[in-house]
């Protein structure tokens, strides 16, 4: 044991488990906190009066007592967000450079794991599957998803970004926002050839989509359940599970001391002796493959993908990567968790608190309202460094 | 290229057209009536069936104008259920003097600007299977329809809701013209039923619907309404009952897609159930359709969809109003202005979905109204779902 601990690296393992448990706990904190003070300050206006009227309990009540729940769906999407986000932060650490084409990776993921899936279902092999089974199934369509993803983003390296990496710095950009098209219509086409619709439904199998109740509370004349779906718990502990191992590859192997010597000066990179160009195709199937898991777990979580699905899910993680500051690793972590818990609470209160003027339809204006603050006051971004452009 | 395409193909019809009143007084008389719906892509499986409907009504149906000398020809257009392509086709429909009549459309959001082109030619247009409202409020002679509208459809569900006594509602709608219609006038009925109504939201949301539930299943409402298409709906429903919520679902003929249970499966059947509001029911629900199915399964080998029966109905109300015409103008060809005054003045016509006498903006005095409940989390068993309920309803004034 004391052997095989010499060549680990422990705290690589326990730092970020700490950080995702800080960041969690502190964002849960500070909107709660925003949550409970709006309602104490509307509890006795008109708001309230209406809440009283139509639930039969106060503003402060109702807040406190979906309070948990919220956190908890908002913690969800938050690390859904996260494990784009990292793909966005490790392309632009290394190239200085947002990869557009990162949310359509993140939907061939989605595809090839839920593709995988729905032949099983078709097969049979689902329906009966003991639980052990429905976990190995649902592990192999993440790894089938992460290989596709990896691959096809290693590849859109290769052939769309390597040949115009002398070139300014907007022509891969707009190579990129091609590449994105190009997926979605292959996507698309590839779909419709093969099976004659490209909306496609996640298979029901295992205990996924059962529901572990933590407790019951009474609140006016209806009861709150409080409580957490398997699959939930599955996208958050992948989730966690692929953080680490991606901050230990990073922070505590010697590939991760070559990616980081290529993100901060390539060419003296290449004067040590490292390969820029294989270090550079790293960067992208690691990223590519983080993309194409959450792109399977978001499938697992909401059931119903099509060839656009990428789409909203990208620019939020790119808004969190941003958000934590765009080229650090921790900063994609938090601006994950952060936009998550903004949108989730935004979503879920603004209704009430506005008397439904500004139903949940407007959660997105809110959150992307939080970016534009943050980044008139803090422009690197939460936990960005303020460097200067590289040359 | 494409236009260049479209001009041409204009003209060679007007150069058709001319050649056939050429040769009018000849001894067949040539009359087309043309169908529009959509013939290709997604929502073709409905829209092949309107045509193929409208195509054994002219086939079983077109005797007595046969006898009278007349030829009758079936001219189908695929609309794509895209305006722009609609209104084109039209455009070239009403450039063919051989046409009398149209029926025709499947999404109304086609059938609204296509018949702005009708009505400058005063062309009849029967439409087999459009519900919003504006289709015939704007007053036109030329438009009718044999289905009934989403503002009755709204105050359907409404009252059936309160049927099954609920007495508290959360609605949320797509924030399309056609889902958010529809969630309005089921708002305003389920008020005046005395159903409180918790709170209403639009989304355009497909997957994350998390933050909208909170405040659903916090105030733990009788029912969840929605207006709009299934591919939301069932994605929403489904992740309503995985947090919880026990109660009742309801939405509207945009649910009525075998998708619906792809998608949300056994969570449809548990709980309070799922029912949803339609204008056209399953082919067997009506009383005189049981020939019909079995002529359609004859010739195409499968089942008819919604609405291909009422594709047979609106042919045959076009064909007898053709025949009255023709009958008033010494069985000559009839005009266009003669044909759709004969469609407005046919009094209890006998279709296979209904006795149809329409009213002076075009809606059939009576139309029906289903509500259905989903009966099976299979979809491959969407058509055996069981009506609840049917009613027959004026349109409003």
């Amino acid at each position: 044991m004391k052997g095989f601990l010499k060549y680990v690296n422990v705290t690589e393992i326990v730092r970020p488990i700490g950080q995702l448990l800080a960041f969690s706990c502190g964002s849960a904190v500070v909107m709660s906190a925003i949550a409970i003070g709006i309602a104490l300050m509307l509890d006795k206006t008109a708001v309230g009066v209406d809440l009283l009227d139509r639930y039969n309990v106060s503003v402060y009540t109702y807040t406190m007592i979906n309070l948990p729940q919220v956190v908890i769906d908002g913690l969800t999407i938050g690390f859904v967000y996260a494990a784009i986000a990292l793909g966005y932060t490790m392309v632009y650490g290394v190239l200085e450079f947002i990869n557009f084409a990162h949310s359509e990776i993140f939907a061939v993921g989605a595809f090839v794991g839920v593709e995988l899936l729905i032949a099983l279902d078709s097969s049979g092999m689902l329906a009966g599957a003991s639980l052990g089974m429905a976990y190995s199934y649902l592990i192999l369509a993440i790894l089938m998803g992460m290989l596709a993803a990896g691959g096809l983003a290693m590849t859109v390296e290769r052939v769309a970004y390597r040949p115009l990496r002398g070139a300014s710095r907007l022509v891969p950009l707009i190579s990129a926002i091609g590449v994105s098209f190009f997926l979605q219509d292959v996507i698309r086409l590839v779909e419709s050839l093969t099976t004659g619709q490209f909306n496609r439904i996640m298979p029901t199998f295992g205990n996924f989509d059962q529901r572990i109740v933590f407790g019951k509370f009474a609140m006016g004349t209806s009861n709150i359940t409080l409580g957490i779906s398997v699959k939930s718990i599955v996208v958050i502990v992948s989730a966690v599970l692929m953080l680490v191992a991606l901050n230990y590859l990073v922070n505590a192997t010697r590939i991760g001391k070559a990616i980081r010597a290529v993100a901060q000066d390539r060419n003296t990179a290449s004067l040590m002796g490292i390969n820029v160009n294989r270090i550079i195709s790293t960067t992208f199937l690691v990223g590519g493959m983080l993309g194409g898991a959450a792109g399977v777990l978001y499938a697992l979580k909401f059931t119903r993908i099509d060839p656009f699905v990428g789409f909203f899910p990208g620019l939020k993680a790119f808004t969190a990567a941003v958000l934590g500051g765009i080229g650090n690793l921790t900063g994609a972590l938090l601006g994950g968790i952060v936009l998550g818990m903004l949108e989730t609470f935004a979503g879920s209160y603004m209704g009430i608190f506005t008397m439904g003027a500004a139903g949940s339809e407007y959660k997105d204006i809110f959150a992307f309202s939080i970016l534009i603050l943050v980044l008139i006051f803090r422009p690197q971004g939460l936990m960005g460094k303020n460097v200067g452009q590289k040359a | 290229m494409k236009r260049r395409f479209s001009l041409f193909s204009l003209m060679v019809a007007a150069g058709f057209g001319l050649a056939v009143v050429g040769s009018a007084g000849a001894a067949d008389k040539a009359i087309k009536i043309a169908t529009q719906s959509p013939l290709s892509g997604d929502q073709s499986v409905v829209g092949v069936d309107i045509k193929r409907g409208a195509e054994l009504a002219l086939e079983q149906l077109g005797g007595p104008l046969a006898e009278m000398g007349f030829k009758v020809d079936l001219a189908p257009f695929d609309d794509m259920a895209n305006p722009d392509t609609g209104v084109a086709n039209a455009k070239r429909i009403v450039a063919d003097p051989a046409i009398l009549a149209v029926v025709g459309h499947y999404n109304s959001g086609v059938q609204i600007p296509s018949s702005e082109v009708y009505h400058t030619s005063q062309l009849a247009n029967v439409s087999p299977a459009n519900t919003n409202p504006k289709v015939t409020t704007r007053g036109y002679m030329e438009v009718n329809r044999i289905v009934g509208r989403d503002d009755v459809q709204g105050v359907v569900g409404a009252d059936f809701a309160k049927m099954k006594g609920v007495k508290t509602v959360f609605v949320v709608h797509d924030k399309t013209a056609y889902g958010q219609g529809i969630a309005e006038f089921f708002r305003k009925k389920a008020e005046e039923n005395g159903i409180k109504v918790f709170g209403f939201e639009g989304t355009e949301e497909k997957a994350n619907f998390d933050a909208l539930l909170s405040p659903v299943v916090a105030g733990n409402p009788d029912m969840v309404y929605f207006g709009g298409m299934a591919f939301q709906a069932a994605v929403l429903f489904k992740q309503a009952r995985e947090r919880g919520y026990e109660g009742i679902f309801m939405s509207d003929d945009g649910f009525d897609s075998s998708d619906a249970a792809k998608i949300a499966g056994g969570t449809l059947i548990s709980g309070g159930g799922t029912f949803y509001s339609t204008v056209s029911g399953p082919a067997s629900v009506y009383a005189g359709t049981k020939k019909f199915i079995e002529d359609f399964k004859a010739k195409y080998n499968a089942d008819p969809q919604p609405f291909a029966a009422q594709g047979f109905d609106s042919m045959a109300i076009s064909l007898k109003a053709i025949e009255n015409a023709a009958k008033a103008n010494n069985n000559e060809v009839p005009s266009r202005e003669a044909v759709t005054k004969a469609v407005r003045e046919l009094k209890d016509f006998q279709g296979i979905t209904g006795s149809f006498t329409f009213n002076e903006i075009g809606d059939p005095e009576k139309a029906l109204y289903f509500v259905i409940q989903v009966k099976d989390a299979d979809a491959a068993k969407w058509s055996m779902n069981e009506v609840v309920q049917t009613l027959e309803i004026a349109p409003p004034k």
